[in-house]
């Protein structure tokens, strides 16, 4: 897919995007992150049950350039892991936001989310990379 | 070309043994092997053709130029390889006992002597295989230290962002834990994100100087004395020590503990993986811990000293990879006194190399670099689509080996390019030209780079489906008929 930024979306500075709805958000990374890293071959990811904070760490993916730590943009419990992201992690390049999410999470602070970047602020960012 | 065991034919030899002129002793039945081992078959002409056939396809220092940076790819002197082959040295068994090995003890002693003056500390050990294991080392080291000292709870490890991939691997072997701390726009440590992750839980800082950019620390003593003042120890990852050799001295920049790669700053064949050196200097108080044995000096005589109750104990069997001291002491000497030459002409190579590419590439930080520097292809993706491996694979068509890419992290399409001293102002310009004429096939022709390299034997790989589906082994298998 080409270069996109949703605009029913969150971001935060670090390339990673929630959806939020109903005091739950859905959580993976953008088109840049998963253009800068390359095709991702690997997908680490947090335990269900775990607690995550919003700018921690909460699990790595890994592309034949690097690994990088997935910074949550909100705080909360995971409820799910994508299982298919976890046998094709190759699904975060070619899906970044529809199969290719990470991670699904009961939100702990919804006002969190005011402090995240929409879709234009984030495009802006980008632009400054 | 085939493979080995496509040449093969049952029945060819490349030579013949002798008739046993003692009595046969045959292995137990139950011990024995079911079948012959796979092995090649090969008559001795078809033999020597094969390997003569594959030295050709090595690309290494002495076919070509190979600034593959944060790796110190210098000329290795022939001269080292006269003196590594001496009799007394070449012939040295492990096993000989100190009387009989006074003169390799004394090579030991002095290139610890030598290291000891260069990183401005008091006691060294030349274990360490290579500088992963010189980590490793000095953070058990610092733990041993913290462990005596009753401050157990001194687990955390800072390394900024720029670290080295083995830093944090080092961190999480030794059993402690890594804090990231920020880089700042200038390229240097974010002071004050340093400062707001020290506390009673700090163990070290764990720092490459120059960094990973290729650029040397503004604030560097700050940086030391915030960590000492907090109660941590301060580690010099000396992967970089190509830079400042004879120049200025990690001990006096307040470091505890450093680690010098001798593959990398004193010369050593090690494009293939080895072999590697990597020693530990420490201050006197990190001293007791040592790994035993240490060469020492009693009177007129070197022995292997063990007697250190504290010592963390043995990191490596015998006295470390004796061939690379040997090298590494007859490649500083021919220095001597001379030694920062070394390092200066390093620097002044990355900084031609820096200045003449600044036309094509971006290069992120506005200052002099060091011994190396990192550049960046964002703007040729952004206008052309083409990448940092676009660019370094297409040098391969040009003869040149590519640079480090896509590290570090915090450039994009980071080209980390390397000269080292030993190279020729010629071989800096022909390498600048081949890569300013990339930079404009980047516009003309972009699909030759997105294909390259298209003059090697080997075209593009696929380090997705290496990386996921890697083949470790031949798979027979796979190809019947050469059983």
């Amino acid at each position: 897919m080409s270069e996109s930024y949703p605009t029913d979306l969150y971001y935060n500075r670090e390339h990673d995007w929630a959806r939020v709805a109903q005091g739950e958000a859905t959580l993976g990374i953008t088109w840049h992150a998963q253009d800068a890293l390359g095709e991702v071959v690997h997908f680490e990811p947090p335990e269900a049950g775990a607690q995550i904070a919003a700018g921690g760490s909460y699990g790595e993916v890994e592309s034949v350039k690097a690994v990088s730590d997935l910074i949550s943009p909100l705080s909360g419990e995971i409820l799910e892991v994508n299982p298919a992201v976890v046998d094709a992690p190759e699904l975060i390049n070619a899906e970044p936001y529809a199969g290719g999410w990470l991670v699904r999470i009961r939100l702990s602070n919804d006002a969190e989310v005011d402090e995240l970047l929409g879709a234009a602020a984030y495009e802006a960012w980008v632009a400054e990379q | 070309m085939r493979l080995v065991y496509e040449k093969s034919r049952a029945g060819r030899r490349a030579g013949r043994l002798p008739n046993p002129d003692v009595e046969r002793v045959d292995v137990p039945a139950a011990l024995r092997r079911q079948a012959p081992a796979r092995l090649p078959e090969l008559a001795e002409p078809d033999l020597v053709r094969h390997f003569t056939e594959l030295s050709t396809r090595n690309f290494g220092i002495d076919t070509g130029f190979y600034p593959l940076g944060s790796c110190t790819m210098k000329h290795n002197p022939r001269a080292n390889e006269r003196v590594v082959n001496l009799p007394g040295f070449r012939d040295l068994h492990p096993y000989q006992e100190e009387d009989g090995s006074q003169g390799a003890l004394e090579v030991m002693w002095r290139l610890q002597e030598i290291l000891k003056e260069v990183t401005g500390l008091h006691e060294v050990t030349l274990q360490p295989a290579a500088g992963s294991q010189g980590e490793l080392t000095g953070l058990l080291l610092i733990k041993a230290l913290l462990d005596a000292a009753g401050e157990r709870q001194r687990v955390e490890v800072l390394a900024p962002d720029t670290a080295h991939g083995t830093n944090p691997a080092s961190v999480t072997m030794a059993g402690l834990e890594l804090v990231d701390v920020k880089t700042d726009e200038r390229g240097n440590v974010d002071v004050a994100d340093l400062e707001s992750k020290l506390s009673d839980r700090t163990a070290a800082l764990m720092l490459t100087n120059p960094s990973t950019l290729g650029l040397f620390e503004e604030g560097i003593t700050e940086l030391t004395e915030a960590v000492h003042s907090a109660g941590g120890y301060c580690y010099y990852d000396g992967a970089n020590l190509n830079a400042v050799c004879g120049i200025s001295r990690p001990g006096d920049m307040g470091f505890d503990v450093v680690h010098i790669n001798l593959h990398k700053t004193f010369s050593q064949p090690h494009g293939g993986g080895g072999p590697g050196g990597g020693p530990v200097a420490v201050r006197d108080e990190l001293a007791p811990y040592l790994p035993v044995p240490v060469v020492a000096r009693a009177g007129d005589r070197f022995v292997f000293d063990a007697d250190r109750p504290a010592s963390i104990g043995r990191v490596r069997g015998f006295g470390g990879p004796f061939g690379v001291f040997v090298r590494s002491y007859a490649f500083i000497r021919r220095y001597g006194p001379a030694l920062r030459e070394m390092s200066e002409v390093a620097v002044l190579n990355a900084n031609y190399l820096m200045a003449r590419l600044r036309e094509a590439y971006d290069v992120p930080y506005e200052r002099a670099c060091m011994h190396e520097f990192v550049a960046s292809a964002r703007t040729l993706k952004k206008e052309q689509g083409i990448t940092a491996l676009d660019v370094a694979k297409r040098l391969m068509d040009y003869g040149f080996h590519p640079p480090t890419v896509y590290f570090p992290l915090v450039v994009p399409e980071a080209l980390m390019i390397e000269p080292t001293e030993t190279e020729a102002k010629e071989t800096l310009d022909e390498f600048v030209d081949a890569m300013l004429a990339i930079a404009e096939e980047a516009k003309s022709s972009p699909d030759l780079l997105r294909a390259a390299p298209n003059s090697r034997p080997v075209r593009r790989l696929d380090e997705v489906r290496a990386t996921k589906h890697p083949v470790l082994r031949y798979r027979f298998d796979d190809h019947p008929s050469s059983e």
